[in-house]
């Protein structure tokens, strides 16, 4: 839980820390260019080449890296959760050619799909972005989703709902839905730090968020081309991506422990 | 038996090909702005030649048809923005460098992976355990965009033991950082899992009749456990490939490698239709191949799978 801690500190500051430093994420400081970290200097975290501050750049970069983590994990979860329900529900032919759908995209590989939806939307629209990795992180929910609902079909009281004359949609809604929230939550949390990845991964080969936007990817490859020079440049947007991708999987793993014991 | 499981999962990967292709064919195709748009003003004239030499001034049914049947000879088109280069003969260049690096990483992630997850099982709850499960949940969370640059700063500049970056043919001190980097998750990944399926083994009935026998540890480990632990293993190895090449993209923009990746990354940012195709298509079917031959060994090592 120490994890949940961390996360919930590290949002905190992406939201709030910004506002304690006089710069803008984007404004130049011909002053210092490049210039080194230190407590006691006017950038706390150094500057880039351009002179822009690295500690409110790297905070923003991980509000955004937070933002599209969490907006594209609610957009997957919100797909695998209608898919899986209607398909284990539904059942029969459907089902099978629901799933087979979901196996196809399974076997396709992920990453190069988020590429070809990154080169046709174009670079730098964070909504397009968003809807790209979303509509890759849905698959693995679908599937738990789909043998959880398989489970709960058999139980008694959707039995009970559907002999009272409830619809399809109602019993979805009402009934299955609301006892998947356990399953759903763990999975969510796992897709998160695997969705941040994806933005950082795209930002980092330069087709996901664009200048002067940052976020922790686009910021770990600018640190990594002044390696030489800057190494400050690189190893705050890293150290907090790792932080916080560890932190999200340490939680995932603890939830799925605690609530899901057969999987363990 | 095996035959007929081999067909079945040959026969699966086929389609999956071709609706990636179809897929990628047709959406690239529907993005607003072709290639030739961001360039210089071209006058109609020049624009109306280049457009034929491309074939892009055909009904796109009929681009689609031509593609697929360049496609079975091999042929993947010309590149739209590096003139005078076909998109298989940039594939043929880059091919060799990724897939040592590639090879050279999983070949790496398994002979580390495999020795430290029996080591973690065989000494449960002990001091390599904890440091095993440990140091692979942190491996897992780190991306290779974060442990290659991290890795370059330690070893290339501040110890100055490996070359920063760059590539030599035939000189494996450039190979070491990359296919480090890229094996480091894998590694961890495999190790975790290696740990788990022997535990669950080590408890099972026949490991436990096999040591009722009087066998000794190492016997009991080597003749009984290790193969049938080492099934999920295998089974990893596929998507542990589809991750390999992914990070490959990473590796070789970082350790400015030569490869194929920097191909796709680059036909992405300048919208070359055909060049980002020819990629997808290359690291599709290398995927779908490496997912299949890790399919076909686990059927070889668990008759069971055959059979379903």
């Amino acid at each position: 839980m120490a994890a949940a801690a961390v996360i919930a500190a590290l949002a905190l500051l992406a939201i709030l820390g910004p506002w304690l430093s006089p710069y803008s994420y984007d404004a130049l400081d011909w002053q210092h260019l490049a210039a080194a970290p230190g407590l006691t200097a006017a950038h706390w975290l150094g500057t880039d080449p351009l002179g822009r501050d690295l500690y409110v750049r790297t905070l923003y970069g991980l509000r955004l890296s937070l933002l599209i983590g969490v907006l594209a994990s609610a957009v997957s979860v919100g797909i695998g959760v209608a898919w899986g329900t209607i398909a284990g529900y539904v059942g029969g032919r459907t089902d099978s050619w629901m799933m087979r759908t979901v196996d196809v995209l399974y076997a396709l590989p992920y990453l190069f799909v988020v590429i070809i939806l990154a080169t046709v939307f174009g670079r730098g629209r964070v909504a397009m972005l968003l809807v790209a990795i979303g509509a890759v992180g849905w698959l693995t929910m679908a599937r738990v989703v789909r043998g959880q609902t398989l489970s709960l079909k058999r139980r008694e009281f959707i039995e009970a709902a559907r002999a009272t004359g409830l619809g399809t949609r109602a019993i979805l809604l009402r009934h299955i839905v609301p006892n998947l929230a356990g399953t759903v939550a763990v999975y969510a949390t796992l897709t998160i730090p695997e969705l941040i990845t994806y933005e950082s991964f795209l930002s980092f080969l330069g087709l996901g968020v664009q200048e002067p936007q940052a976020s922790l990817g686009s910021l770990i490859n600018d640190g990594a081309r002044q390696m030489l020079t800057a190494p400050w440049m690189l190893l705050a947007p890293a150290g907090i991506l790792f932080a916080l991708l560890l932190c999200f999987n340490l939680l995932g793993d603890g939830l799925r422990d605690a609530l899901d014991p057969a999987t363990h | 038996m095996m035959l007929g499981y081999t067909v079945r999962r040959i026969a699966g990967t086929v389609p999956t090909l071709l609706i990636l292709v179809t897929l990628s064919f047709f959406v690239i195709r529907l993005a607003p702005g072709g290639p030739f748009a961001q360039e210089r003003a071209l006058t109609p004239q020049v624009r109306a030649n280049l457009d034929h030499l491309y074939g892009l001034d055909q009904p796109l049914g009929v681009q689609y048809l031509h593609y697929l049947r360049g496609l079975a000879h091999g042929d993947l088109g010309l590149s739209y923005k590096l003139r005078d280069e076909s998109v298989a003969g940039l594939i043929a260049q880059g091919l060799p460098v990724s897939v040592t690096v590639g090879f050279a990483a999983l070949v790496l992630a398994t002979l580390c992976g495999v020795p430290l997850g029996i080591f973690a099982a065989l000494r449960r709850g002990g001091a390599v355990d904890y440091l095993v499960t440990g140091l692979a949940t942190l491996a897992i969370a780190l991306p290779t965009f974060v442990t290659g640059p991290l890795l370059a700063l330690l070893f290339g500049l501040a110890l100055r033991w490996l070359p920063v970056a760059g590539w030599q043919q035939g000189d494996p001190i450039y190979l070491i950082l990359p296919a480090g980097t890229l094996a480091l998750p894998v590694c961890a990944a495999i190790a975790r899992m290696m740990r788990g399926s022997l535990l669950e083994t080590l408890s099972a009935s026949f490991v436990r009749t096999a040591r009722a026998r009087g066998l000794g540890p190492w016997r009991v480990l080597l003749r009984h456990a290790l193969r049938p632990s080492l099934l999920p293993v295998v089974s990893y190895l596929g998507p542990a490939a589809t991750y390999v090449f992914t990070g490959s993209l990473v590796v070789e923009t970082v350790f400015a490698l030569p490869g194929t990746g920097k191909y796709l990354v680059q036909g992405a940012l300048d919208r070359d239709y055909t060049l980002v195709m020819g990629m997808i298509v290359l690291y599709g079917a290398l995927t779908l191949l490496l997912n299949l031959a890790a399919d076909l060994a686990y059927g070889w090592l668990d008759p069971r799978v055959r059979h379903e």
